[in-house]
């Protein structure tokens, strides 16, 4: 497995996870209001993005690989740390698992008590907004990995497949079950994805910095299994202090999850 | 017609980027910033600095999951619960 097959899964898991939140949203908008006003947002969310693509896109190639490296790895282990901390919170009953079904159930409830408005060509504003707000936030996030991910290694092309892949499959999905994807073991996957993050990060970021890693790209083997036992570790120590705090110091609040393994 | 309120769209637009780039936990972020300014540091006086941003990471994320978790990471010692003593036994009345 070389460091393309790498970028292709951290890629193509992060972009699902954003994917399968942003379908949430526009089957709430879609069921609640209106389908064409909805479709119309998902348009209009993609054709920003296109053009922040097209323009961030040359500016972020123009930059030296070095100071590229130090920034893209600094926001990488920012991200990648943040992912991996909410997944052992929730892995471990500390934070209450991100449920697919009440979201949906929540977006629903808000969009069905919302008075239908037109504006120009848009049937149901409401419906338009909420599509056009949920798929350009979590979109964003998708432009963020395929430029950082794709320019540092010099594979732009191989990163926009990947997520275009997760994209596509997860609302293929989505739209065909005509349900939000509450069976996707999304903790699972933020677990994943933020050790990948945080690798590639620790790794360019230390690189960008000025730092030779032993063994070159080939440290990248030993960092992500290391960062992932880590994080296994401490999911596992977690659970067990939240056990015991529940049992008999009653220091740490645990919810309903625990127990539930990282997913 | 409505007035824009600037400074709250300001508020706003700066609250949605500190939110997407420096998360729930500030002190993250921070770390983050020193360890790599510390292993350009490193760097520039000649000694090895790749192992510095590692051990960063293994100090941060126990920190941040127990300021989220709100105690200590490490499972307490619940102290034994001491039993009183036991009462003179009285002799039955006959």
């Amino acid at each position: 497995m070389g460091a393309a097959s790498a970028l292709f899964i951290a890629v193509f898991l992060a972009c699902a996870v954003e994917a399968v939140e942003a379908t949430t949203i526009v089957l709430a908008a879609g069921t609640a209001r209106n389908w064409r006003s909805a479709g119309l947002g998902v348009g209009a969310a993609l054709g920003v993005l296109a053009v922040i693509v097209a323009v961030l896109g040359p500016a972020v190639s123009q930059i030296p690989l070095r100071g590229l490296r130090v920034v893209v790895g600094a926001l990488l282990l920012v991200f990648g740390l943040q992912w991996i901390r909410k997944a052992i919170l929730r892995a471990s009953g500390h934070k209450a698992l991100h449920d697919e079904d009440k979201l949906y159930a929540k977006h629903l409830a808000d969009a069905s008590s919302q008075v239908a408005r037109r504006s120009g060509i848009v049937t149901d504003w409401y419906g338009f907004t909420l599509s056009f707000k949920g798929v350009l936030l979590e979109g964003l996030e998708v432009v963020f990995i395929v430029l950082t991910f794709g320019t540092n290694d010099h594979n732009v092309g191989l990163a926009a497949i990947a997520a275009g892949c997760a994209v596509v499959i997860v609302a293929a999905v989505g739209f065909a079950v005509k349900a939000p994807l509450a069976r996707v073991p999304e903790n699972t996957m933020k677990f994943v994805v933020g050790v990948m993050l945080t690798s590639f990060g620790v790794f360019w970021g230390a690189e960008g910095a000025g730092a030779n890693w032993p063994g070159s790209d080939a440290a990248l083997l030993v960092i992500i299994p290391a960062i992932a036992l880590y994080a296994l570790g401490l999911t596992a120590l977690l659970r067990r202090a939240g056990r015991s705090g529940a049992g008999g110091a009653g220091t740490a609040d645990v919810p309903a999850a625990a127990g539930q393994g990282v997913r | 017609m409505a007035s824009i309120d600037v400074a709250g769209n300001l508020r706003a637009f700066g609250a949605f980027w500190y939110d997407f780039v420096i998360g729930d936990d500030w002190l993250v972020a921070a770390g983050v910033v020193i360890g790599l300014a510390g292993t350009y540091g490193l760097d520039r006086a000649g000694v090895a600095a790749w192992w510095l941003a590692p051990l960063l990471i293994a100090i941060l994320l126990p920190i941040s999951l127990s300021r989220e978790a709100s105690g200590p990471l490490l499972p307490r010692r619940i102290p034994a619960q001491r039993t009183p003593p036991a009462a003179p036994r009285t002799p039955p009345a006959r």
